[in-house]
This record gives C-alpha cells, structure tokens and sequence, in this order.
C-alpha cells in the first residue's frame, strides 16, 4: 500500500452519506485496501479518489460491484494503451526528426 | 442558446412515465458519465446535456412548466402572470409589475439549481474535469521539482515528477468545474508538453548524444569530458576508435518514470573532427603517413 495519510472508514461514510458495509464489499472484491487497526477500518488518503469514483458508479449510475470490477481492470487496460500509444507516438516523432 | 428538447436528450416519448425518465437517465449516464470516460471531452459535454435533460424531466414541477411552456419554461409563469397584469393594466388596473418580476427570477434560479432525489435525497454531480497544458524542458523534468502555476488565479503549487514523458497526464483533484447539487468539484488534468532538445535526443529513459572527438585521441586513444544532464563526466577513448561509434553509458540517461533512483542509459555517438588549415609540416607528415598505408 502506498504512504498517505489514514482516514477512518466511518468518516468517509458518514460523509458521502454510505453504509460501511460497502468498504467492506470493495475490500471482499479486492477493488481497495484497507487497513484494520484492532476493531477499526482505515483507508489511505490515496485511494479516496478511487473509492469517490466507486461510490458515484455504484450509488449514482446503480453499477453492482461485478460491474465496478469489470470496469475497473477496462479502465486500467485504456490507461495502459494510452501509455503505449503515447510512448510510441514520442518514438515516431524522434524517428521522423 | 438553441432551444433543447430534453425529451430527445434522453431519447424518450413526451408522455415517457417518471420510471422511464429515470431509465432512460440511467442508460445514458452509464454511457457518458465522466468517470468511465476519462479524458474525452464529448462525453462529458454529453453527460452535462442529460444531466440537466433530468433535472428537468425527473422533477414534477419542472417537467409541468416545460411541458407547458417550452422554450423559456424557467419564466413562462411570469410571463403569463406580467401578460396577464398588463392586460389588466391597460383596462384600467393600478399595479405595476415591474419589481415582483425581478424577485420572481432568483426564485426560479435558486430552484433550477435545487434539488434532486437521490442518495441522501440529491444526486451529487461531480463538476467538469478540465485540462491544460504546460510546457517543460527535458532538463527540468530530469529531476523532480515543485513549480507554481495559476488556476483561474489561485497560485497553485504542483510537483513535476522526474522522467515525465511528453504528453504525460497528472491530474489535480478539484481544480475542474464546480460540481452540481453540492457534488464535488471536476478535476484539472495537465498534459505536460515537452520540446524537443538540441542536444539530447530521448527515446523512453534512454538519452542520446554526440560527442565531438579530435582525429589524434581517436586514433591513438585517450580521454574526453562529456557534458550530460546529471553533469559532466570522463570517457576513455579507446585506440582507433571510427567515427560514428556508439557506447553505452549504463544509467546515465535519464531518470525512469515513477521509479525513484533509477535511470535509463547515455549513449554517446563519437563524431571525429577531421583537422582543418593544416599547416605544410603537418600535410608533410600525413603524406607521409598515407604512404606507409
């Protein structure tokens, strides 16, 4: 897991209005991590932009966590092509230069 | 701005119930919204058309005066009440109508921009995600270094990241749009654009250069100082060294990409400089040589 600051699960929850039910789902899923101290869950301030986007799939577009995962590893296949795309467009242009 | 029939945003039937209103809403969002359409600016324009296409058709109120008004729904009340006051007016009736207009339409924005049901009660829209472009050289982006950039006037403070690539995204979480219904704000997405350098050619974490090497310490070997971006450094030469040969400086190239401590490889192409403006001595002697060839 990467550094960053620890926010309470039940923070995060109270605050976009969720069950905490749903982290523990995301977690089963292996869609985020957590870190569990004694009784408490605590998310890395990192993944928050990861766990926004999950809430708006799943509360907002009604998208189940199958859904969620499937697009997921989509999304991280585009960023990967968009990568290679970008990577090989540089090489062409040295190439042409 | 042309009038929008929101029933043909949604694609759905002017007496579509509420449950198809929201159906039809779902489809589409599934289809536009911003997070599972990452950097495509259609799409979000899209979104933001069926967005408001729901806001209008899903709430009863609003859907009644479209439906009813059409083009300038959000004031057809008032229009048909200031006709109506008029009409009273000019057979006699004292009232103006002019002041009760003017409270009437922040009434009507505050509600345009009111509430929807939702989780919670409202549906919270993340604002637009917008980009930007910002330039750097291929020497500032070899280590990482903070830099400062205006956002709409803010003094923003951003990390660049050494061993970026041109074209290279990052993103800056809520410096995009305004988001709607009290949503978050959109996210700012700066590609970083990087010209080209006249020394160094790069190709990945791999650097390019060409070293100018007089004839004698190609021919006889010898030492040379390369400048690089980390700084300069010493190069033997080996003997009889051609022109147009490479070596490989393992990790002396450029700094790869999200992994800290970690470099591509320099090569460094050899360009042996032919002597110009000899003197007679030195013509002498190189006949001299090319005869013992």
């Amino acid at each position: 897991m990467t550094k960053g600051q620890l926010i309470p699960a039940t923070t995060f929850c109270l605050h976009h209005e969720i069950e905490i039910s749903f982290i523990d789902a995301l977690y089963d899923h292996g869609l985020i991590e957590v870190i569990r101290v004694e009784e408490n869950v605590f998310i890395s301030e990192d993944q928050v932009g990861t766990l926004e986007q999950f809430v708006r799939l799943y509360y907002d577009l009604e998208i189940n966590l199958e859904g969620i995962e499937a697009i997921t590893h989509l999304l991280e296949r585009l960023k990967e092509k968009q990568d290679e795309l970008l990577r090989l467009k540089n090489q062409l242009r040295m190439q042409r230069d | 701005m042309a009038f929008e029939d929101y029933y043909k945003t949604l694609g759905i039937k002017k007496d579509a119930s509420p449950q198809d209103i929201k159906n039809a809403f779902r489809k589409l969002a599934r289809k536009y919204h911003p997070d599972l359409n990452p950097d495509d600016k259609q799409a979000n324009m899209k979104f933001q058309q069926i967005n408001l296409a729901n806001e209008v058709l899903g709430d009863p109120d609003k859907k009644r005066k479209y439906d009813k008004y059409g083009e300038g729904w959000e004031h057809g009340e008032e229009r048909e009440k200031a006709q109506q006051q008029y009409s009273r007016q000019s057979y006699g009736g004292g009232q103006s109508y002019s002041s009760n207009f003017g409270g009437m339409d922040e009434d009507f924005l505050s509600q345009m921009f009111g509430g929807a049901a939702g989780r919670g009660g409202k549906v919270k829209y993340k604002g637009q995600d917008l980009s930007s472009e910002l330039h750097v050289s291929l020497a500032e982006a070899f280590t990482t270094h903070q830099q400062t950039i205006n956002i709409n006037g803010k003094a923003v403070r951003i990390t660049i990241p050494a061993g970026i690539e041109n074209g290279h995204k990052i993103k800056l979480k809520g410096y995009g749009g305004e988001g709607a219904n009290g949503g978050p704000a959109g996210d700012l997405f700066i590609t970083f654009v990087m010209a080209d350098d006249p020394h160094y050619k790069r190709m990945g974490s791999d650097l390019y250069v060409t070293a100018e090497v007089d004839l004698y310490t190609a021919v006889l070997g010898g030492e040379i100082t390369v400048d690089t971006l980390g700084g300069k450094i010493k190069l033997k030469v080996k003997p009889e060294t051609q022109n147009g040969a490479k070596v490989r400086l393992k990790e002396k190239g450029y700094p790869v990409h999200k992994s800290e401590g970690n470099f591509g490889d320099l090569f460094v192409t050899y360009n042996i400089k032919i002597p110009v403006n000899l003197t007679d001595k030195e013509k002498e002697l190189f006949t001299e040589l090319a005869q013992l060839r």
